[in-house]
């Protein structure tokens, strides 16, 4: 590093960018690495939603019989199988991103990247990346067992809208995952309950097996969209299936998008206060160094 | 003048203790705040190797974490390369690095050489030129042959060995040590000692600051001390300094056959300040305390004209332990041996 301690330039803002690039990368390998290290994942992490997916998809189809109403059955089967693999980003960005932080301070890492001139949004950038990556292959394996398992016909109205709407549900998804993970610092252990708490609940209103449109009183179908897996869900189901929605698709493209902005710059205002909170309270370190 | 490497003027730290455990209520004359630092105020020059010694909780740890902005202070101010830790601790942490000792760090699914690129590139360092540091500090703490092996399959030394390079490759211009050969074998610890001295004589802006609980470490290494206890800075001196403070007079020790004689009347000379004698079976040990080193002449020649035999003969050079004791009031080896070092005639 060519300055001097004495007169330290401050960074551009070409220089910060890069920084920010390289955190994101290097923090995102770690999580990459994992996907291909890690034997286990494959079973633990697949063949468990997929035997939730059959138990689903046999309970409609013996329920809405496939022979005479071929068109439903198919619909409702497909839904699950969506849903299972929108689940597992779900519970990534609870469990990857909310929890992250404070499993990284347990660890001793935490204060090595508070140390560092990398943004720390690079850092959360980087985790994001590294799950959607690794979420990406495991929802993808879900995916695609469930349509050849169960039959389910894929011909959404429109690849680029599909495509769309899956990148800003997984925008909105990790963005609220990083304002998890600022508050999850702050709160420890008691954030581990929050993590239990939020996964279920989450499960009925973001209507992961069922459409919520079809079920819950619109208001309750609207404050759920709030929530960026059931709007995701909820068009990408419209463009998958034509199931009638909460919203029209584009409403619902609008939604994540504003919900986007609003997580990742919550996490960014959120991260810089509790940072400054947990650094004067020792809670940056764990104690034990 | 010269801008301080690093500066901390009466910098206190309070941690607020627990009201209440378990749902017990609290006693009621439990105190509320612990001060694990109270008014620590130092001076340290760019191009110094700079140690903090003091007894388990005297707060170095609490320090270091301050200076490398990850702990705020409770009042009081701290500076490192004339930036404040608090307000300007962005413009800081480019140029600062931190090892310490007890740490886990890195991720264990990762080999060592991609944990320290990983930790390399938090700091910028290009990928090509993170490889050549790595390989050179990978060298240096002999833990080449683990590059590729998974950071999880490490033993604890190899573990705070590659984190004791991780501190090392982003080149840093003030670096901090936390106990870094806590635990090392003797080999080990001693190519680090080796290491660190030569690095820092590499470029003479390098700055340094470590702590340890090995008292040779800290007198071979470091070129000032200070010495720390309950959150106070005892002491702040060289090596050297530190140690001509708890020897007022110079000291000698002499062994002299059984049956030697005039060893009872060195009290008596004049340069000699003190002097006691043990007699055991194979010898006498005399221990005299001199107003000047060259009284020494006079204390053998009075042995001699007496028909002793004198079979052995040493100045007594002060450890800096000795200083420790003296200061903190207890040393870091177990009790017994501070009194025997308290009270050494009486042995
Ligand atoms: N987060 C915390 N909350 C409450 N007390 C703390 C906290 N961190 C440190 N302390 C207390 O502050 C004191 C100083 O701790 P510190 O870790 O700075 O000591 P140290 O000099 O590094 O000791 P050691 O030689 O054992 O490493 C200790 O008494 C410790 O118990
Ligand atoms: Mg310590």
């Amino acid at each position: 590093m060519p300055e001097s301690p004495r007169h330290p330039a401050t960074p551009s803002p070409r220089h910060a960018a890069k920084l920010f690039v390289a955190a994101a990368l290097a923090r995102s390998y770690a999580r990459v690495a994992w996907l291909f290290r890690s034997r286990s994942w494959m079973i633990q992490e697949t063949v468990l939603p997929v035997l939730a997916v059959a138990a689903f998809a046999y309970s409609y189809q013996a329920m809405l019989d496939p022979r005479s109403n071929p068109e439903v059955a198919a619909q409702y089967t497909g839904l699950v199988v969506l849903g299972a693999a929108m689940t597992t980003f779900w519970l990534n960005v609870l469990w990857g991103m909310g929890a992250a932080l404070y499993w990284e301070r347990d660890s001793g890492n935490l204060e090595l990247f508070v140390m560092s001139p990398a943004p720390m949004m690079g850092v959360l950038t980087g985790m994001a990346l590294g799950g959607m990556t690794t979420t990406f292959v495991r929802a993808t394996v879900i995916a695609t067992a469930g349509v050849l398992l169960f039959d389910v016909p894929v011909n959404p109205t429109s690849w680029p809208l599909l495509g769309l709407v899956f990148f800003l549900t997984l925008t909105a998804l990790y963005g609220l995952g990083m304002m998890f993970a600022s508050v999850f610092l702050r709160w420890g252990r008691e954030a581990w309950h929050l993590v239990n708490l939020l996964q279920e609940p989450v499960y009925l209103l973001t209507g992961t097996n069922f459409p919520v449109s079809a079920i819950f009183p619109k208001a309750v179908a609207a404050a759920a969209t709030l929530i960026p897996l059931t709007a995701g869900m909820d068009a990408m189901r419209q463009v998958l299936f034509r199931t009638p929605g909460i919203f029209g698709v584009w409403e619902e493209v609008a939604a994540l998008a504003v919900l986007s902005v609003i997580f990742l710059f919550t996490a960014r205002w959120l991260l810089a206060r509790l940072e400054r909170r947990a650094r004067e309270e020792g809670k940056l370190t764990v104690r034990w160094q | 003048m010269d801008t301080p490497a690093i500066r901390t003027e009466n910098l206190t730290r309070t941690y607020r203790l627990p009201r209440r455990r378990w749902g017990k209520a609290p006693a009621p004359d439990a105190p509320r705040e612990f001060t694990a630092l109270a008014g620590v105020t130092l001076d340290v020059r760019p191009g110094e190797l700079f140690g903090l010694l003091g007894p388990n909780g005297a707060g170095k740890t609490t320090l270091i974490k301050i200076l490398t902005t990850l702990l705020a202070p409770t009042s009081g101010t701290a500076e490192v390369g004339g930036l404040d830790v608090v307000s300007q601790a962005r413009r800081i942490r480019p140029f600062i690095n931190m090892v310490s000792g007890g740490e886990s760090s890195g991720y264990g699914i990762l080999n060592v050489r991609e944990n320290l690129w990983l930790f390399a590139r938090m700091y910028g360092v290009p990928t090509a030129l993170a490889h050549d540091r790595i390989d050179s500090m990978l060298g240096v703490v002999g833990l080449t042959e683990k590059a590729g092996s998974r950071v999880s399959h490490l033993s604890t030394g190899q573990r705070q060995k590659m984190n004791f390079c991780r501190g090392f490759i982003t080149d840093p211009k003030v670096l901090f040590l936390d106990e870094p050969t806590l635990g090392l074998d003797v080999t080990s610890a001693r190519a680090i000692r080796g290491f660190v001295r030569e690095w820092m004589k590499q470029d003479p802006s390098r700055t340094l600051l470590l702590t340890t609980h090995y008292m040779a470490e800290a007198d071979d290494l470091c070129d000032r001390l200070a010495i720390i206890d309950q959150g106070k800075v005892l002491a702040c001196d060289t090596p050297g300094n530190l140690k001509k403070r708890v020897q007022e007079y110079p000291i000698f020790e002499l062994s002299l056959a059984p049956g030697s004689g005039g060893w009872a009347k060195l009290g008596d000379l004049p340069g000699v300040h003190q002097s006691t004698a043990v007699e055991k079976p194979e010898s006498i040990e005399v221990k005299v305390a001199l107003f000047e080193e060259p009284a020494i002449g006079a204390v053998v020649q009075t042995l001699a004209t007496n028909g002793a035999r004198i079979l052995a003969l040493k100045k007594v050079e002060p450890t800096l332990e000795d200083v420790f004791i003296e200061l903190v009031g207890h040393g870091l080896a177990d009790a017994e041996e501070t009194t025997a070092k308290g009270a050494p005639a009486d042995a």
